[in-house]
C-alpha cells in the first residue's frame, strides 16, 4: 500500500470527476515526501491543487472518518485512514486486499474503473450526462454497470430495441466472470 | 401398464383379445367390509314385498297404540325398564311375535321426541330396515363365507338381535386371524368408513340408527347395543350419544388391533445369520439394505433375537461391512462413525448424509433487507422461505426457475448462498460494532461477510487464509456484498499472532475432514483415513492456539474465541477443544444457539472436561443441516504461561497425554498409524513444540541478553575449563569436521569434565529416561546403554575432541533452557565461545578456530545427511548442529522441554536468516518431534561411529 504519486492521483480524480460530478472544485493533497507525516495521503492543505468533482471530495471527507486512495501493484484502494493503519501490519506479500479497490492503472498509465468501485460512484452520478460515464441501472433503482453513453437522450426514446444506448466498461456480472482479475 | 382394479364399477374395464389371456382376478372384498352408503334400487317384487310389510306396519302401528294407551297408568320409569329387560330377553328367542315389542318402543321413542313425524318416520325406519337387510341378505348368500341363513332371515326381521351381532363380530375376529393379510385393508378401510358415517347416524333420530346398524353386519353390534342404550336414557342429547358409540367402537378397534399386532409378532421371522458363502456373494444391494435393516433391529433386542451362538460383535461387523458396501464409505471411516452414533442413528445420518440439505441464501444486510430480497426473488419465479425462527437473514430456497447464483440481485450484492449452518459459528462469535476481528480461515468469505454486515462495517475485520488462490473469492464476495472493513491476507494462521494481535473477537472455522457434509463431497467417504484424522486435529490444535493467542483478554467487549469445523469427529472438535483448555487461559462459555446437540464430554475412552457440554454439534439428520460442531471459548487473561511455567506445562501436559493416551512414547509415534491410541498421542506432543517457540521467539531478545550477562559473569571460570578442553579437543581438529554430530560426544564430554554435575544430569536423565521407560522399553534402553557408553568411555572423548567444543559451545547457548544441571555443564564447556555469544554459530566456530568453517559446514551437512538417514523428514534433525547437540541432549535425557528451549536459545544465536530458516525447519520437525526422538534413539544405540562412516 503506497501513496499515489502526484501524476496518477490526477488521473484518478480526473476519472472520477468524469463519472461523478460536473461540477468541479479544487482540491489540495500533501504528499508523504513533501510532508512528514506518510499516513496523510488528502487533507486540507494544499500542496498540489487538483480540480476535482465536488462529489469526489465527498469520498475523502466522509463523516465516519477520512478516507484515502491507495496503491498495491498498480491498483488502487479506496481505505479508510484508520483500517489503514491496521492493514499496515501486514507484510506487503502477505496483503491481498484492503477497503475497496477502485480500479486499476493501465501500463500505458490510464486508469480504469473496476466494477467493485460502482457502490460509491453510483450514489453520486448525474444521469442527465450524455456521451459521458454513466452508471446504467435496473427499473428497480439497483446499480448493475456503467459504461460510456452512445446516443442522446432524445435519440434513446427513438432508438430501435436493438440499438447500442452504452457502450459497455463494467457491469457487475464481472463479479463472476473475472473474480480474479478484479483485485 | 398397471392392474387398475375396478373401483369404479360404473366403467368397465374393456375386455377382448387385446387384453391379457390371463389377468389377474379383481381383489374380492368380504360384502360385509363394503360399506354401502347409498340404497340399492328395489327390483319390483322387493317393492311389492316392502309394500306389503308396510301394512302390516301400519297396523300393527295401531294395535300397539291401543296396548300403551291401556299401559298408560304404569309410570315412566318402571316402563323403560320393563321395557330393556323384555328386550334383552328378546333377544334370545326372537320371533316374529316380539315384532310387536321391538316396534312400539321406536314408536314411543319417536313419539316422545318427535310427536308429529311420528308416523311417517315409523313408516320410512320400516321400510328402510326392510331394504337394508334385504341387501345384507344379498351380501352374505352372495358371499363365501359361509353366514347361516338363519342369521340372515333374522336379520330379515325388524331388528338383528344384540346376540347375533356378538357372533357376527366374533366371526369377523375369526376371519381376522385366518386372512390377516387380505383382511387388513378392508377392515381398516371399513373401520375409518364407520366411524365417519357414525356421528351422522348418532345427530340423527335413534330410528335411522336402526336403519345404519342394520347396514353392516359388523356396525350391528354396537349399533343395536347403542340402541338398547337410547332405550334406557332416553333424555341423553344426540351428542352423548354419539360419544357413548365413539368410545364403544374405540374399544374394539383397540381390542382388534391388539390381537393383530400379536398376530404380526409371531409371525415376524427372526433374523438368520447369513452364511459365509452369503457374505461372499453379495447378491444386491437391496439385499444388503434389508439385511441392515435386520440386523439394526436384531442388535435393538439383541438377547431375543440373536442366533443361537452369534455375539454382538459378529453382528456389528456384519453390520459394519453391510453399510460400508451400502452406502460406499471405506472401513476406517464407518468404525469411527459407528463409534460416534448408536446404530440407529447411524443409518439416520447415513441416509441423510446422502441427500443434499435445501439450498440456503443469507440476506446481505449491508445492502438489502430481507423481506425486500425475498419479494424481489419470488418475482423473479424463486420458490423460498425464511430458514428459521434463530435466524434473520437465513432464506431457504425451494426451487426456482433461474439460477439463484446469476440473479441481478445476487450480482447486486443482495445475498450469498450459504449453508444454514455456516449462519452458527458467526452467531455464536456474536460481533459487535467496531470492535476488530479476526477470522483466521476465511475463504470463501460466507462467515466473514456475515460478520461484516453484523458489524455494520465498522471496525475492523481481518479476514485471512493460507490459500491464496482462495483469497481471490474472499475479496470478489467481499466486493460484491460491500465490505470495506476488511483487510484480506495471506498467511498460515499459525504465524498470525506474529503478525497482529489483541483482537477482540476470533473465529477459527478450521479446516476439517468434512465428515459433516458428506452430501455436498461425497469423496469424504472413501478419502479419509487416520493419518488424514490425525493430520488435521494437528493442524487443528495449533490454529486454534494461535487464535486463542491472537485474542485479547483484556477487550471491553470481547475476548471471545470461536471454533467451528463442519466434521463431527471429537478427535476434530472436543479433543481440540479440550487441549486448547489444558494449554491456554481459557475457559468453555455457552455459544448462545439455542438449539443443536451438546457435546460429548466422553467419547471411548477419552474423559473431556465438563464443560464441554456447552458446546453444540449439530448433524444432518436431527437438523436439517450440514453436520457442524460450535464451540465458543472466553480468555480470561492474556499472559501466555511464562518459560518456566511452560516447561511445567509441558511436563504436565506429557505425563497428562501420557494417562490420557495422548501422547504416546516417541518410539510408538511413527509405527502406530494403524493403532487408534497413537494418533491421539502424537498431537499432543506436536502442539507442545508449536506454542513454545512461539513464546521463544518472542522471547528470544530478551533471553539472549541474559545468556550474555550470565556467560560474561561465568565465562571466566569457564573459559579457564574450556580452554583446557578446547586444547585438549583442538589438538585433534580433523576428527571434528568428520563428525557430524556431536551430541553421544557432547554428552560424553559434559559427563568427563564435571563429574559432579554429571551425576546430578545422569540422574535426572535417569529420571527422564524412567519416565520414558514407561512409554519406550526399548528406546529408554537405548539411552541407557548409551550414557552408560559415554561414561564408561572416556577413550570416545579423546577420539573427538573438536566435535566436543562445538557441541559445547552449542550447549552454551542452550543453558538457561535446558534443565539447570545441563546448564552448569554447558557453561563451563561454552565459556570460551561465550564472548561470541552474540554472534552466530557460525561465528563462534570460527572464533574457536580449532574448528575450521569448512569443518563447522562439513558437519552441518553430515548433519543433514543424518537426518535423512534418519528417514523421518519432518522430524529429521535440525540443519545446524546446535539443534542435533539439543536433539541428543533430548535422547539422553528424554526431556522434551529442554530441548525445546535449547532449540530457541539456539536459534536466538543465529543470523536472523538462518534463524529464520531454523525457526521454519524447527516447527516442521517440532510436529514431528516423536519421529526425530525415535531415529536419533536408534542411532544413539549404533554408536558414534557408526554415524561417522555414514557421513
Amino acid at each position: 500500500m503506497k501513496v499515489l504519486s502526484e501524476d496518477r492521483t490526477r488521473i484518478l480524480f480526473e476519472k472520477l470527476t468524469k463519472y461523478i460530478t460536473s461540477i468541479t472544485t479544487q482540491f489540495l493533497v500533501i504528499y508523504p515526501n513533501k510532508v512528514h507525516s506518510a499516513t496523510k495521503n488528502v487533507t486540507k492543505v494544499f500542496f498540489s491543487y487538483f480540480s476535482i468533482g465536488v462529489n469526489v471530495k465527498l469520498l475523502i471527507d466522509r463523516p465516519d472518518g477520512t478516507y484515502c486512495f491507495r496503491e498495491k501493484k498498480d491498483r488502487v484502494y479506496y481505505i479508510s485512514e484508520r483500517l489503514l493503519q491496521l492493514a499496515h501490519t501486514v507484510k506487503p506479500e502477505h496483503l491481498i486486499s484492503a477497503g475497496t479497490c477502485f480500479g486499476k492503472f493501465t501500463k500505458t498509465n490510464k486508469f480504469r474503473l473496476h466494477i467493485t468501485a460502482l457502490t460509491y460512484i453510483a450514489p453520486y452520478a448525474p444521469y442527465k450526462l450524455w456521451h459521458q460515464g454513466v452508471v446504467v441501472l435496473t427499473m428497480s433503482d439497483v446499480p448493475i454497470g456503467f459504461g460510456v453513453a452512445a446516443k442522446t437522450t432524445a435519440e434513446c426514446r427513438s432508438a430501435d430495441p436493438l440499438a447500442t444506448v452504452v457502450f459497455h466498461q463494467a457491469d457487475i456480472g464481472e463479479y463472476i466472470r473475472s473474480e480474479d482479475t478484479l483485485t | 401398464m398397471g392392474r387398475k382394479a375396478k373401483f369404479d364399477e360404473t366403467k368397465k374395464v374393456k375386455k377382448g383379445p387385446g387384453r391379457k389371456a390371463r389377468k389377474q382376478p379383481d381383489p374380492i372384498f368380504r360384502k360385509e367390509l363394503l360399506d354401502d352408503d347409498e340404497p340399492k334400487k328395489l327390483s319390483h317384487k322387493q317393492k311389492q314385498r316392502a309394500a306389503k310389510r308396510v301394512k302390516k306396519r301400519t297396523e300393527l302401528a295401531e294395535k300397539r297404540k291401543a296396548l300403551k294407551e291401556a299401559k298408560k297408568n304404569v309410570a315412566k320409569k318402571t316402563e323403560v325398564e320393563v321395557e330393556a329387560g323384555s328386550d334383552e330377553e328378546n333377544v334370545k328367542g326372537f320371533t316374529d311375535d316380539n315384532k310387536e315389542w321391538l316396534k312400539p318402543k321406536k314408536a314411543q321413542k319417536a313419539k316422545k321426541g318427535k310427536p308429529k313425524q311420528e308416523e311417517s318416520e315409523s313408516e320410512d325406519e320400516n321400510q328402510g330396515s326392510d331394504d337394508e337387510n334385504e341387501v345384507s341378505d344379498e351380501e352374505n348368500e352372495g358371499s363365501d363365507e359361509g353366514v347361516s341363513d338363519e342369521e340372515v332371515d333374522s336379520d330379515a326381521d325388524v331388528e338383528p338381535a344384540p346376540k347375533k351381532g356378538k357372533e357376527n363380530y366374533k366371526y369377523t375376529v375369526k376371519m381376522f386371524m385366518k386372512s390377516v393379510f387380505e383382511t387388513n385393508n378392508h377392515y381398516s378401510d371399513d373401520l375409518f368408513q364407520d366411524s365417519d358415517a357414525e356421528p351422522e347416524t348418532g345427530d340423527a333420530s335413534s330410528d335411522e340408527e336402526g336403519d345404519s346398524s342394520s347396514k353392516i353386519e359388523y356396525n350391528s353390534d354396537s349399533d343395536e347395543k347403542s340402541e338398547a342404550d337410547d332405550d334406557e336414557d332416553d333424555d341423553m342429547l344426540p351428542i352423548e350419544k354419539a360419544n357413548l358409540k365413539l368410545k364403544k367402537r374405540q374399544k374394539q378397534d383397540k381390542k382388534l388391533a391388539d390381537e393383530e399386532m400379536q398376530i404380526n409378532i409371531a409371525k415376524q421371522d427372526v433374523f438368520a445369520f447369513p452364511s459365509e458363502e452369503e457374505l461372499e456373494n453379495p447378491t444386491s444391494l437391496q439385499d444388503i439394505h434389508q439385511r441392515i435393516k435386520d440386523v439394526v433391529t436384531v442388535l435393538g433386542d439383541l438377547n431375543r433375537l440373536k442366533a443361537e451362538g452369534r455375539s454382538r460383535c459378529e453382528y456389528t461387523e456384519l453390520l459394519l461391512k453391510d453399510l460400508c458396501m451400502y452406502y460406499s464409505y471405506n472401513e476406517f471411516l464407518m468404525e469411527v462413525l459407528m463409534q460416534i452414533f448408536p446404530v440407529l442413528e447411524l443409518v439416520e445420518f447415513l441416509e441423510a448424509s446422502e441427500t443434499a440439505r435445501p439450498v440456503t441464501i443469507r440476506t446481505n444486510s449491508l445492502k438489502t433487507r430481507r423481506r425486500d430480497l425475498a419479494q424481489a426473488l419470488i418475482n423473479r419465479g424463486v420458490n423460498l422461505d425464511p430458514v428459521g425462527k434463530w435466524s434473520k437473514v437465513g432464506l431457504v430456497v425451494y426451487s426456482s426457475t433461474v439460477p439463484i447464483g446469476a440473479t441481478p440481485e445476487y450480482l447486486a450484492g443482495h445475498y450469498i448462498l450459504q449453508g444454514a449452518s455456516s449462519y452458527l459459528p458467526v452467531m455464536a462469535l456474536a460481533p459487535q460494532e467496531n470492535e476488530r476481528i479476526l477470522d483466521m480461515a476465511a475463504a470463501p468469505g460466507g462467515k466473514a461477510s456475515h460478520i461484516a454486515a453484523i458489524m455494520k462495517n465498522t471496525g475492523a475485520l481481518f479476514a485471512n487464509d493460507a490459500n491464496k488462490d482462495r483469497t481471490k473469492a474472499i475479496v470478489g464476495n467481499f466486493h460484491r456484498l460491500g465490505v470495506v472493513n476488511a483487510v484480506v491476507c495471506n498467511y498460515d494462521g499459525r504465524e498470525f499472532p506474529q503478525v497482529i494481535k489483541g483482537f477482540d473477537r476470533v473465529l477459527l472455522d478450521a479446516p476439517c475432514t468434512g465428515t459433516g457434509v458428506i452430501a455436498k463431497d461425497p469423496s469424504v467417504k472413501t478419502t479419509k483415513d487416520q493419518k488424514d484424522i490425525q493430520r488435521c486435529f494437528n493442524l487443528q490444535r495449533q490454529l486454534l492456539l494461535a487464535a486463542i493467542d491472537c485474542c485479547n483478554a483484556k477487550s471491553s467487549s470481547g475476548g471471545y474465541i470461536v471454533y467451528s469445523t463442519c466434521s463431527i469427529l471429537p478427535e476434530e472438535n472436543e479433543w481440540v477443544v479440550n487441549y486448547a483448555l489444558k494449554r491456554r487461559n481459557v475457559k468453555l462459555v455457552p455459544t448462545s444457539l439455542d438449539f443443536g446437540t451438546e457435546g460429548f464430554t466422553k467419547y471411548r475412552q477419552h474423559r473431556f472436561h465438563p464443560s464441554l457440554k456447552l458446546t453444540r454439534r449439530f448433524y444432518p439428520h436431527t437438523h436439517n443441516m450440514d453436520g457442524f460442531f460450535v464451540a465458543k471459548l472466553k480468555k480470561f487473561s492474556n499472559p501466555e504461561p511464562v518459560a518456566d511455567e511452560d516447561e511445567e506445562g509441558e511436563k504436565k501436559e506429557t505425563e497428562e497425554s501420557q494417562e490420557n493416551g495422548d501422547a504416546e512414547p516417541e518410539g510408538n509415534s511413527e509405527g502406530s498409524d494403524t493403532e487408534k491410541k497413537a494418533p491421539v498421542k502424537r498431537p499432543a506432543q506436536t502442539k507442545e513444540s508449536g506454542p513454545q517457540k512461539k513464546k521463544n521467539k518472542q522471547e528470544q531478545q530478551k533471553l539472549q541478553q541474559k545468556e550474555n550477562q550470565a556467560a560474561t559473569a561465568n565465562n571466566k571460570k569457564k573459559k579457564q575449563k574450556n580452554k583446557k578442553n578446547k586444547q585438549n579437543k583442538d589438538t585433534q581438529p580433523q576428527p571434528t569436521s568428520g563428525q557430524p554430530e556431536g551430541e553421544n560426544v557432547n554428552q560424553f564430554k559434559q559427563s568427563k569434565k564435571t563429574k559432579g554435575s554429571n551425576d546430578k544430569n545422569e540422574q535426572k536423565t535417569q529420571e527422564s529416561v524412567k519416565k520414558t521407560q514407561k512409554q519406550n522399553a526399548q528406546s529408554t534402553i537405548s539411552d541407557k546403554d548409551t550414557l552408560k557408553k559415554n561414561i564408561q568411555s572416556p577413550v570416545n572423548d579423546t577420539q573427538s575432541p573438536g566435535r566436543k567444543n562445538k557441541k559445547k559451545n552449542k550447549k552454551r547457548n542452550a543453558p538457561p533452557q535446558s534443565n539447570p544441571a545441563q546448564v552448569t555443564e554447558s557453561k563451563p564447556v561454552a565459556s570460551p565461545v561465550n564472548s561470541n555469544q552474540g554472534t552466530p554459530n557460525k561465528n563462534k566456530k570460527n572464533k574457536k578456530g580449532n574448528v575450521s568453517r569448512q569443518a563447522s559446514q562439513s558437519n552441518d551437512k553430515a548433519q543433514l545427511t543424518e537426518s535423512k538417514t534418519v528417514a523421518s523428514p519432518v522430524k529429521s534433525n535440525p540443519v545446524t548442529p546446535n539443534l542435533n547437540k539439543k536433539d541428543k541432549k533430548v535422547n539422553a535425557s528424554t526431556s522434551k522441554v529442554s530441548q525445546t528451549k535449547a532449540f530457541v536459545k539456539i536459534t536466538e544465536t543465529l543470523e536472523k536468516k538462518v534463524a529464520h530458516k531454523l525457526k521454519n525447519k524447527n516447527k516442521k520437525k517440532q510436529i514431528g518431534q516423536l519421529n526425530a526422538n525415535k531415529g536419533k534413539q536408534t542411532k544413539p544405540g549404533q554408536g558414534v561411529g557408526k554415524k561417522f562412516k555414514k557421513n
